[in-house]
């Protein structure tokens, strides 16, 4: 909202100065949000006068001016069609910063002629959209005087925030009574002298059955003899200081009680209505044209005021355009009224009306200004229009607005931690507005105000005190501990993804951040079987549904990468994926994907990544989390979005850990991924906790006896798992066998087809005694028996 | 003899040559060893001059031979380590690390602070109901911020309803509070949505919230919690810091909070003057004392508790601290801005060790 200093101290008697002022309003919650100061802006602007206009030779539309700026006299070349000798204009010289144009004006030289500084328009002033031409001052306007101080602009303007809460604030005389109360001066009372009516009114009020909830009260009155015109010259200058443009007597008067007083007024042209005005819900296909111009589908549930033809205003948020007052307009009916703050908010959004009344009536007004409200218009219409004034119609009943509440000053302690004197929040309360009454020392019965329908409790009690004592004055007290240590702050789970961060990004993935949405067309592929959970209202089409997988996400953006010239790349993101629409459907997934090959280097031969590299990165996750890797079982039922031949689920019993793989051909090339893509997701929640029973670790059990070595080779049938051969050799002494490790692969050559041979490195651990040959011997028979059994496989000779 | 003997020693140049010489010197049929065998045909006097003096020459011949392998050792071990030379500025094999994005190292540093003043992370669910998203936390059925305009919407069910995006992480505070757990010092990082995108606005963006309910905490502690935040986590000890009377719906009490800045010159530069006095102010977080009707909505006495809750945006606070200057990159995986920005895993913030290298 927005006022100016010198229309607030015609609420506010107060010597306190600009900085004082704005800072208070800060301090109260009226934060500031700008100060426009054009006694700064618009220094250097002097009247000018022009002595001598003539043709430029070299441009049909510019004229040579020679102006007499008070210290002088200077040549200005002039575009505008009113530049002619004996003008009086606003004369800008050279070096002047220009807020219209937001330009520096330098002497220059235009088609041959020399200018030295502008005559400006209202626009190149920042006062107005008018640039039609340059601006007219009277004859009498002093030549080379400050163009600010003979306009009287130099009053600065203040623009405020106000929160929703605080409607009372929406008129210049609600943030008087803020300022008043923190002692900021003397708040002015409205004071307004009732006029009675000579005639009966011959429009009357009606509130029709399908609207008496949503408009509680409507007053109006009727003013004959009327004349319009434009306002007069204080009227025009309050209004155009705030960025309202005058229109005419009566029209400026209603804007000018809505920012005075929060007040929304409406004024019909009485001789364009047609019978009584009528306050009901709009019908089914009725159309009004607002006076914005544009014609709105109206709809029951909506508020209009309507006479015979039908609906002349839009209730609470727009006057029509047919029963609006112009310059002949004689016959005026007045209308102030209360409507339903939600019937309203929901209209306007409807509507996509943004109006000042609206803006308020949302709000809440005070229901007290029905009265005053009017009593005000009166006289002002009086003063400006002239004519004579019927007696008030209304019709509903009016609302009090206030409500009684128990309030202990103890609270402003217990709940706001400042100590503020009994007498001290009295004072505040009842410069607010408030009623006091001290049924006892611990406990007051306070009434609130009409204008304050936000104060519903003695938290907003508490508040208002505060608020006006200053916050400022709050102590800040550090938060007490509950013990000598601070508790854990984590769960498992949460120390788990800080964990998860760090470890994968010391595997050298880069950790990113994406939006839980994505495309419809993308995340189809990763749904699996489950459904896609759509937004009903996506910021755009291409982020419409939720993602199901992180991957798709990490795909597109290695597509962006390799645009940018990075094709190889290693991401992850731990974030939510979504399944459906509940809790238990968001599942946490750390989601990593590399694509490309590994890097050139001198020694090493660079290869393309493979569903290795992402099994790596899975078995390093699961490991550093205490999972039992070697029970780990590699099921090839990945999701469709893997290639078939080459992913797996990671399985832990019944447990689905994780999956990894090489990215499905068809999906990488869908999504632009050139190169080998290969990717893993690790469930973290479904990750078993450990099993930890009080700090102590097991006795270290270390055989002094050297462990030994042996190697194996296999020859197997090429489909056989090479887990199942690593499994069988350690089955064949559970006692000695400590590890068998798989270290070759060999296929081809004189091999069979349809065969390979697999080599095992068998580590025997000794336990009390060292093994004879004899013994070795024996274990070594068991492990190709064992081996055997479980694959058919052979020993290699 | 001796002489020659260590004469030839010295002139052995290699490994072989000097066997050779101990050989035809000390072998079983060498010259010295020959010698040693005629004394046993002497007269013990004889005997005994003439065996000290062949000792000496054996002994020093023996010595001799000894240095001279160290030395053609050395000398070969020497030539084999010169032949051996890398180059080693050549690149060795490679490894990477990667970083950690600043919003999940920012979340990392509130936990670190929040944590040491004994608060614990509560964690919910992205898709929230009506109920938990609004209506617990006061805000009315008609209030703008349920518009379609604001918040993202799941398609409507068949009894009507609709589930929404959270605006906010408070539906984890209502989901704490219901809990019934009292007394509560939680804070509540995580996703959040809202219906806006352009320069400033994310649809997806990160929010912490706080949320203390006890018998006695006051507005005072709520300062004082900020207040020891934000200096901490900005690293300025004597950070102004403001609290400005405001409005939301789910407190009362409410404030915004401002921290002091100096924007002189177009460049933003948090803190104040030596004394602590700001030049300029910086809207950071909104908080207030919890509304009773939201202790009323999630079964808790107002008349019994009270505390405190507080909001702030995550991207936002790790902008300013970091200077990152578009809240939008913080969401394109763009790796350049990633390793820039991105944080080396070990950097892992504590209270005790550090927020920040």
């Amino acid at each position: 909202m927005k006022f100016t200093l010198s229309w607030l101290k015609t609420h506010l008697e107060t010597d306190a100065d600009l900085a004082t002022i704005t800072k208070k309003l800060t301090d109260l919650g009226l934060e500031v949000e700008g100060v426009e100061d054009k006694a700064e802006s618009l220094k250097p602007f002097v009247v000018g006068y022009v002595v001598e206009a003539k043709q430029h030779p070299n441009a049909d539309r510019l004229r040579v001016c020679q102006v007499d700026t008070g210290k002088g006299v200077l040549q200005v070349v002039c575009g505008a069609p009113n530049a002619r000798a004996g003008l009086k204009g606003v004369f800008a010289p050279v070096g002047t910063h220009v807020p219209g144009t937001g330009l520096d004006l330098k002497a220059g030289n235009i088609r041959g002629e020399a200018s030295n500084g502008m005559l400006c328009s209202a626009r190149e002033l920042g006062l107005g959209q008018d640039h039609d031409g340059i601006i007219e001052l009277p004859d009498d306007a002093p030549v080379g005087a400050s163009f600010v101080e003979y306009r009287k602009l130099n009053d600065p303007v203040i623009e405020i925030k106000i929160t929703p809460d605080r409607a009372d604030c929406l008129g210049v005389f609600g943030v008087a009574r803020d300022l008043a109360s923190a002692g900021l001066g003397k708040l002015k009372p409205i004071a307004e002298k009732q006029v009675k009516g000579t005639f009966q009114s011959p429009i009357q009020w009606k509130i029709d059955e399908s609207a008496k909830a949503l408009v509680p009260y409507t007053a109006g009155r009727y003013f004959k003899g009327v004349k319009n015109g434009p306002s007069p010259q204080w009227l025009q200058d309050r209004l155009t200081a705030i960025g309202l443009r005058p229109i005419s007597a009566l029209v400026d008067i209603t804007n000018f009680v809505t920012f005075d007083l929060c007040r929304p007024l409406h004024v019909f042209d009485a001789d364009k209505v047609k019978g009584d005005v009528v306050m009901r819900s709009a019908k089914e296909g009725e159309t009004i044209l607002a006076l914005d111009g544009k014609t709105y589908d109206l709809e029951p549930g909506m508020v209009v005021i309507a006479d015979d033809q039908g609906p002349e205003a839009i209730g609470g948020i727009m006057g029509g355009e047919v029963s609006g007052c112009s310059e002949t307009t004689t016959n005026v009916f007045v209308e102030a009224a209360l409507f339903d703050t939600t019937v309203t908010a929901k209209t306007g959004r409807k509507l996509g009306i943004l109006s000042d009344a609206r803006y308020r009536n949302e709000r809440g007004l005070d229901p007290q200004s029905e009265l005053w409200g009017m009593d005000v218009a009166t006289r002002l219409i009086l003063e400006i229009c002239g004519g004579e004034p019927s007696e008030i119609t209304s019709a509903g009943a009016l609302p009090s607005g206030t409500r009684e509440l128990t309030f202990r000053p103890a609270r402003v302690l217990a709940l706001g931690g400042v100590e503020v004197a009994p007498a001290k929040q009295k004072q505040i309360l009842v410069d607010l507005g408030f009623k006091v009454i001290e049924t006892s020392a611990e406990s007051w019965s306070v009434t609130t105000p009409s204008f304050r329908a936000d104060v519903e409790g003695e938290a907003d009690l508490v508040e208002e005190v505060m608020r006006v004592h200053g916050f400022d004055h709050i102590p800040a007290t550090s938060m007490p501990r509950a013990g000598a240590m601070p508790p854990v702050a984590v769960t498992l789970g949460q120390k788990r993804v800080q964990q998860t961060k760090r470890l994968l990004a010391v595997r050298g993935l880069n950790e990113t951040v994406t939006f839980s949405f994505m495309p419809s067309g993308v995340a189809a592929m990763f749904t699996g079987n489950n459904a896609l959970v759509p937004l009903a209202n996506p910021i755009s089409a291409d982020l419409d549904v939720m993602r199901p997988s992180i991957l798709g996400n990490l795909l597109m953006a290695a597509e962006r990468n390799a645009a940018r010239g990075f094709s190889d790349i290693a991401l992850f993101e731990v974030g939510p994926t979504y399944l459906g629409e509940t809790a238990k459907d968001q599942i946490l997934s750390a989601t990593g994907l590399r694509v490309g090959n590994t890097p050139r280097h001198w020694q090493v031969k660079q290869r393309p990544l493979d569903a290795y590299d992402a099994k790596a990165d899975a078995f390093a996750l699961l490991s550093a989390f205490g999972v039992p890797v070697e029970n780990l079982q590699l099921e090839a039922a990945a999701p469709a979005h893997y290639h078939p031949g080459q992913s797996a689920v990671l399985r832990l019993g019944p447990t689905i850990l994780g999956q990894f793989g090489t990215i499905h051909p068809k999906v990488a090339q869908a999504l632009g991924v050139k190169g080998a893509a290969v990717g893993f997701e690790v469930f973290l929640e479904r990750l078993p906790a450990p099993r930890s029973k009080g700090t102590a670790r097991p006795m270290l059990n270390a055989s002094a006896l050297q462990p030994l070595e042996r190697d194996f080779a296999f020859i197997v049938d090429a489909s056989v798992a090479a887990e199942k051969l690593v499994k069988a050799a350690k089955g064949a002494d559970k006692a000695l066998i400590t590890e068998v490790k798989l270290f070759d692969l060999f296929q081809g050559g004189s091999l069979p087809d349809g065969k390979k041979s697999l080599a095992l490195s068998v580590t025997l651990q000794p336990r009390d005694k060292t093994l004879t040959d004899a013994e070795i011997e024996a274990l070594s028979a068991k492990v190709v028996a064992a081996v055997n059994k479980a694959t058919g496989g052979e020993l290699r000779k | 003899m001796q002489a020659k003997w260590l004469n030839a020693v010295a002139a052995s140049a290699s490994i072989e040559t000097l066997e050779q010489v101990r050989v035809d010197a000390l072998g079983k049929k060498g010259e010295i060893s020959g010698l040693m065998k005629t004394l046993g045909a002497m007269d013990p006097d004889a005997r005994k001059e003439f065996g000290a003096k062949i000792n000496v020459v054996k002994d020093e011949v023996t010595a001799a031979i000894e240095a001279k392998k160290t030395n053609l050792a050395d000398a070969a071990l020497n030539a084999k380590l010169a032949r051996e030379t890398l180059d080693l500025t050549l690149p060795a094999r490679p490894e990477y690390e990667g970083r950690i994005h600043p919003i999940s190292q920012t979340i990392d540093e509130i936990i670190a602070i929040f944590g040491e003043m004994g608060f614990s992370v509560a964690e919910g669910p992205d898709i929230e109901d009506d109920f938990h998203n609004f209506t617990a936390l006061n805000i009315p059925a008609d209030h703008p911020a349920r518009q379609m305009q604001d918040t993202f919407y799941l398609p409507q069910k068949a009894d009507g309803s609709q589930m929404v995006l959270r605006t906010h992480t408070s539906p984890v505070q209502i989901r704490t509070m219901l809990k019934g757990d009292l007394p509560i010092r939680v804070i509540c990082p995580g996703r959040t949505y809202r219906v806006d995108s352009d320069m400033t606005h994310s649809p997806m963006f990160h929010q912490v919230e706080g949320l203390v309910i006890d018998t006695h905490t006051n507005m005072g502690h709520l300062k004082g919690c900020l207040q020891d935040f934000v200096r901490a986590f900005f690293g300025i000890d004597n950070l102004p810091v403001r609290f400005r009377p405001s409005y939301f719906p789910f407190t009362e009490p409410s404030a915004e909070v401002d921290i002091g800045c100096d924007r002189s010159g177009g460049e933003l530069k948090l803190g104040g003057d030596k004394d602590g006095n700001a030049k300029h102010w910086l809207e950071i977080l909104g908080s207030g004392m919890v509304h009773p009707n939201v202790l009323k909505n999630c079964g808790i006495d107002p008349a019994k508790y009270q505390g405190f809750a507080f909001g702030m945006g995550i991207e936002r606070i790790a902008m300013l601290k970091y200077g990152i200057p578009d809240l939008r990159t913080f969401y394109e995986t763009d790796l350049r801005w990633l390793r820039h920005y991105g944080f080396v895993p070990l950097d892992i913030p504590t209270a005790v060790g550090g927020l920040t290298r």
